[in-house]
């Protein structure tokens, strides 16, 4: 449904323009959560994101500048992140504190990534101004640290919507790779290429006028800020948000949002479909009729068809319809979607013999029996992009073999931020090499698991050499003998973090004082709860040739020898 | 009541029941469960003990260890 004015438009701000335009009193966000909900309407919500710029601008910010934002999911997100765009400065949204991270090392790596990105701006509340004042003094390119207590309103909507600070081709925002902070990546997006997502995939799903996208996802990630903000925004679509963490608490917030709003659409990860089938009163959800719903998404984590049986088994009876589950395949380098599948006709299921996908890396349709494995389709490519499959030399492969999927689309990266190097590594003649493995068949695309060691918990991405690299500074580990990855959880619908460590110590004792504090180093450092750790003489993990020790080996021995399941990997 | 607690927790959500759990050993900061998993503890503290701890009482700061769990409980008993 892009509209005429949509496609004419040459930068999020043209299109800001258009909105504040002709339907300053229409309603863009509703906050739901609190005791009342709170709406607020595109003229509003521009005025007060006119109010950021022109804090930011009395800070001496201009066009091109880094301005990240540290601050809860909420209002102040939102207009802050547009008050940045109107200056034509890119923002960026860093995950918040918790109260499992520890603030010191959180701190570091907000500090990490001011002085290595050179912001200019860190917007964030009082009650961490002064740590982050510490922590970032004698950084000499930040220009401010503002906290959203003192603004002031002031600023003249109409005159920052008249300014054209942007080109299409400059950088829209930054999202940053989430969970890592070593390898901290921050993904250029330009106004063409957000505009093109949003045009391509409102196409794919058929977006209309009447949809209402409801959302409980992290401002942080792509698909929250994609398909749970940007793209309702700026097709004018009314946006139902709450928090990540009000949702954490009381799932059933979501279905009363969706009932109450007539909610259309939801994007979730698979882990959701697996807890809110399961953590939802029946008294939480009473008279809700979910049968407003056209699509509810799954998307960002390996799809369990298991997961799609249990919701929908869940909410049948609230008028969840089958036909709205729905899959997304998708990425914050190509701004957010790649595959979707289309909302007409029912999810595609291909059954093939799981042996010779895991030993020949071919999906070789077969009946469904014991040694078969039905693979849940992503869908097929959106509009404006295009998806194929390469083998190991980068050389395309042909339908139902497994390979790296590599995209080139109209809404792709411009490149990592001050990162040529890995833009380089990843981007080559023209195609992003997304490090996902996978088969395409009958045009369809079917995900089988990752080339990187990635390990993506309830939709965060954790990086396996990041808890390595902590775990090299527990007494009685020694440097580079411990190995961490995922292991699947069916009943949750993700995956669990396993941690198998080497150590000398024999003492019962000395060994369970280690394993607590692996537990609490993983937790406030990376924000995530290791399920299994595992310590074992020194001798028990698989290395490579070269003396390093090699994560899928290990992984298949704990599968194995721990926990007595098969091993699953297909590639 | 921390019996049953501290069996629900090392069986169910750390999946290790001979895990040695200590009365104020600290669950979510401790990275021995998870945010998501104290919806499962709200749950069985209701369906066990009969008491329904409200969602904004479920805090990190509230129910990070069996005994502020079981004072959780114990408060909301007397309050009847």
């Amino acid at each position: 449904m892009a509209d005429v004015a949509f496609t004419q438009a040459g930068t999020l701000l043209d299109r800001a323009r258009q909105l504040y335009r002709d339907r300053p009193d229409r309603l863009a966000v509703a906050m739901v959560g609190h005791d009342e909900d709170r709406t607020v309407s595109y003229g509003e919500f521009l005025t007060r994101a006119a109010s950021y710029a022109h804090a930011l601008e009395a800070v001496g910010i201009r066009p091109g500048d880094l301005v990240v934002l540290v601050l809860q999911h909420g209002e102040d997100t939102l207009y802050s992140f547009w008050g940045a765009m109107l200056l034509g400065a890119a923002p960026s949204i860093f995950p918040f504190l918790t109260e499992k991270l520890d603030p010191a090392r959180y701190f570091d790596s907000v500090q990490q990534l001011v002085r290595l990105s050179e912001v200019r701006v860190v917007i964030t509340y009082r009650e961490l101004e002064s740590a982050l004042r510490q922590t970032l003094a004698g950084i000499e390119t930040l220009r401010a640290i503002l906290a959203v207590e003192d603004l002031q309103p002031g600023g003249d909507v109409a005159e920052y919507l008249s300014r054209n600070p942007a080109r299409p081709e400059d950088t829209a925002f930054l999202q940053h790779s989430s969970g890592s902070t070593g390898l901290q990546k921050g993904v250029m997006l330009s106004h063409r290429a957000v505009l093109n997502q949003i045009a391509g995939y409102s196409e794919a799903i058929d977006l209309r006028p009447d949809d209402v996208v409801v959302s409980w996802l992290p401002l942080y990630h792509d698909m929250g800020l994609i398909a749970g903000f940007m793209m309702p925004l700026l097709t004018g679509i009314p946006l139902v948000l709450m928090s990540p963490f009000q949702w954490v608490r009381d799932p059933g917030l979501l279905l009363r949002a969706i009932h109450r709003y007539r909610g259309t659409l939801c994007w979730l990860p698979n882990f959701a479909y697996n807890f809110m089938a399961l953590r939802v009163r029946d008294r939480d959800i009473e008279g809700v009729d979910l049968s407003s719903c056209r699509a509810v998404i799954n998307c960002s984590e390996p799809v369990y068809a298991e997961s799609h049986r249990v919701f929908l088994e869940r909410y049948a009876p609230y008028g969840l319809k089958t036909a709205t589950l729905m899959t997304c395949y998708a990425m914050a380098e190509n701004t957010f979607a790649v595959t979707q599948s289309p909302l007409d006709r029912p999810l595609v299921i291909d059954t093939v013999d799981r042996h010779i996908l895991m030993e020949q890396q071919q999906a070789v349709p077969v009946e469904l029996s014991d040694g078969a494995v039905a693979m849940v389709s992503c869908g097929i490519p959106i509009p404006g992009c295009e998806v194929c499959v390469m083998d190991e030399g980068r050389q395309l492969l042909p339908d139902r073999r497994v390979g790296e999927i590599a995209l080139r689309s109209n809404s792709m990266l411009t490149g990592y931020y001050r990162r040529p190097e890995l833009t380089a590594q990843a981007i080559f003649e023209g195609w992003y090499y997304t490090g996902d493995m996978g088969y395409l068949a009958g045009g369809e695309l079917y995900i089988t698991g990752r080339k990187k060691d990635l390990v993506i918990i309830g939709g965060k991405n954790i990086y396996p050499q990041d808890i390595e690299n902590l775990l090299n500074t527990v007494e009685g580990i020694h440097a580079g003998r411990s190995v961490a990855f995922g292991v699947p959880n069916p009943q949750l619908g993700t995956e669990d973090l396993a941690i198998v460590a080497e150590t000398d110590h024999q003492d019962a004792e000395k060994r369970a004082a280690m394993l607590r504090e692996i537990r609490m180093l993983v937790v406030k450092s990376m924000d995530v709860a290791a399920r299994y750790v595992h310590l074992v003489d020194r001798g028990w993990l698989v290395k490579t040739s070269s003396g390093k020790v090699a994560r899928r080996a290990n992984r298949e021995k704990f599968m194995g020898e721990v926990l007595g399941l098969p091993d699953d990997s297909f590639d | 009541m921390k019996e049953q607690l501290r069996s629900f927790i090392t069986s169910q959500l750390i999946r290790d029941p001979g895990y040695p759990l200590g009365d104020d050993e600290p669950l979510i900061t401790g990275g021995l469960i998870d945010s998501f998993s104290l919806v499962q503890v709200q749950l069985f503290i209701e369906e066990t003990f009969g008491v329904f701890i409200e969602d904004p009482a479920m805090t990190v700061q509230n129910m990070d260890t069996l005994n502020m769990m079981v004072a959780a409980i114990e408060a909301r008993k007397t309050q009847g």
